[in-house]
């Protein structure tokens, strides 16, 4: 088993030596890391480095995927996420998950926030709960006047704040990230990053980024994988300063390689 | 549009950098009036106190560095912080330059009695007059400010180079007063250099809101 990576305070999600492959070849091996609660949490690395798939495990995508196979255990509040009995759609209400391109539904603006919490009964003032999404993800302001209109005419950066207000409906306890801004102008981008600093008053967020920038801007711990396994995980402002392993050094002084 | 607690951090690191400029000039004033006074234990808090300030240089840098490392600051945010660093580099050669001050006085309090020269408690008044005002053009960004300072440096340099000339005057006259001349030559100099701090920063302020540099005359040298 590799060594744990560990932060400092309560834990939330953990990757227990962790291994995914796919078809037989392994994408992450043997990770082994600590998510505190409460905190902004990025990984980054090259592009196959696992970073991806790792996030994807936490809230069961890899499922979906054909060819994966999933070892060791992914827990989240003490709960292996892959033991039996664990319903997936169940763990993908508590852990939500924003990708790389905003993907809303060609609905109104309204429904698709409304969409997650009616399929799973809520019974609650669904327009107080809209409101509050819509706030959350920093997009209230520029909507509130035209719910009923079509999200798919808004603008890119407008779409990822919905996408992430929908995840926020059916009230998570974990937000993922897969690339939420790569898709996205430097403006929209900002909104997104300021968004997640805020996220983590009330959520956990995990987020996987090509852009190391980002990464340095946005998060409390920086995890840096390469080929699969965790290389170095620290405080982002020790790992951007003065990391410890000469392969993060050299990655991200971009001497890789 | 910034990020939010990205100005909040710049906001505080500017607090940091008056705390400390607050400090420096403290000590200053406080050295300076022990000596005048011939006060050994308010010399001694001078000398204490300077730990405060070395421990906020400390700050300042890792805050700096902080930033620069996670935020990629751009154009006057990036200046605020490269100013920053050296603006807090310079305050604590400020305080030091206190303590030496300070650390005088005990020698001069000791040894045979040497009125203090006038020239001394004039350079005194323009060098921490400059301090004070540098400082201010730091908080407010005012260059009109800055650019008066770089010209009082001038009387300063003038004024130390006559108390030179009248402490090695008295000291040949008579030689029981080599080593309390030798003391207050060295106090001199160092109002000299704080004055010259002073003037450092000035030019810093300039850069950080301008974005223009004038130190070593650069204003002067064909583009």
């Amino acid at each position: 088993m590799s060594a744990i990576h560990s932060p400092e305070g309560p834990i939330e999600l953990e990757a227990r030596d962790l291994s995914v492959h796919y078809n037989g070849a392994p994408a992450v091996r043997s990770v082994s890391l600590r998510i505190p609660g409460r905190r902004v949490v990025a990984f980054i690395g090259p592009s196959g480095c696992g970073k991806s798939t790792l996030l994807r495990c936490f809230n069961r995508m890899n499922d979906l995927v054909p060819g994966a196979s999933v070892t060791g255990a992914a827990i989240f509040q003490g709960q292996d996420l892959y033991g039996s009995g664990v319903d997936p759609v169940d763990v993908r209400r508590r852990i939500g998950m924003v990708f790389q391109k905003p993907n809303p539904f060609p609905k109104s603006i309204y429904d698709n926030v409304a969409f997650g919490p009616r399929i799973n009964g809520f019974r609650g003032d669904m327009d107080e709960l809209i409101e509050t999404s819509l706030r959350n993800a920093a997009l209230w302001d520029e909507v509130k006047d035209r719910l009923d209109s079509s999200a798919l005419a808004l603008s890119g950066g407008q779409q990822q704040r919905l996408c992430i207000a929908r995840t926020l409906a059916v009230e998570p306890e974990v937000v993922l990230m897969d690339e939420p801004a790569s898709a996205l102008d430097p403006i929209a981008t900002q909104k997104i990053e300021e968004l997640i600093y805020e996220l983590k008053q009330d959520y956990t967020v995990v987020i996987v980024t090509h852009n190391m920038q980002q990464a340095a801007r946005v998060s409390d711990y920086t995890a840096f994988l390469y080929v699969g396994e965790v290389v170095e995980y620290g405080p982002t402002q020790a790992l951007f300063t003065n990391p410890t392993e000469d392969r993060t050094e050299a990655y991200i002084t971009g001497r890789f390689g | 549009m910034t990020h939010r607690h990205f100005q909040d951090e710049l906001d505080e690191l500017k607090t940091k950098l008056a705390e400390m400029a607050g400090l420096a000039e403290e000590a200053v004033r406080d050295a300076v009036r022990a000596l005048l006074e011939s006060d050994v234990a308010q010399a001694k808090l001078v000398v204490q106190r300077d730990e405060a300030i070395d421990a906020l240089e400390l700050d300042v840098e890792e805050r700096s560095v902080k930033l620069l490392a996670l935020q990629q600051p751009m154009a006057r945010d990036l200046r605020l912080i490269t100013t920053a660093m050296k603006v807090s580099g310079d305050l604590e050669r400020v305080g030091d330059h206190a303590v030496n001050i300070a650390e005088t006085v005990h020698w001069l309090v000791e040894g045979p009695l040497f009125p203090v020269v006038p020239e001394i408690e004039e350079l005194v008044r323009l060098s921490t007059g400059m301090l004070k005002d540098c400082l201010d053009a730091f908080i407010r960004g005012d260059t009109k400010l800055a650019r008066e300072i770089l010209v009082r440096d001038d009387r300063v340099d003038e004024l130390h180079e006559n108390t030179f000339r009248i402490l090695l005057t008295h000291m040949m006259e008579d030689p029981r007063k080599i080593s309390a001349g030798m003391d207050l030559l060295l106090v001199s100099g160092n109002l000299e250099r704080i004055a010259d701090l002073a003037t450092n920063v000035s030019e810093d302020v300039i850069y950080m809101v301008e974005g223009s540099i004038v130190k070593h005359h650069a204003e002067d040298r064909p583009a």
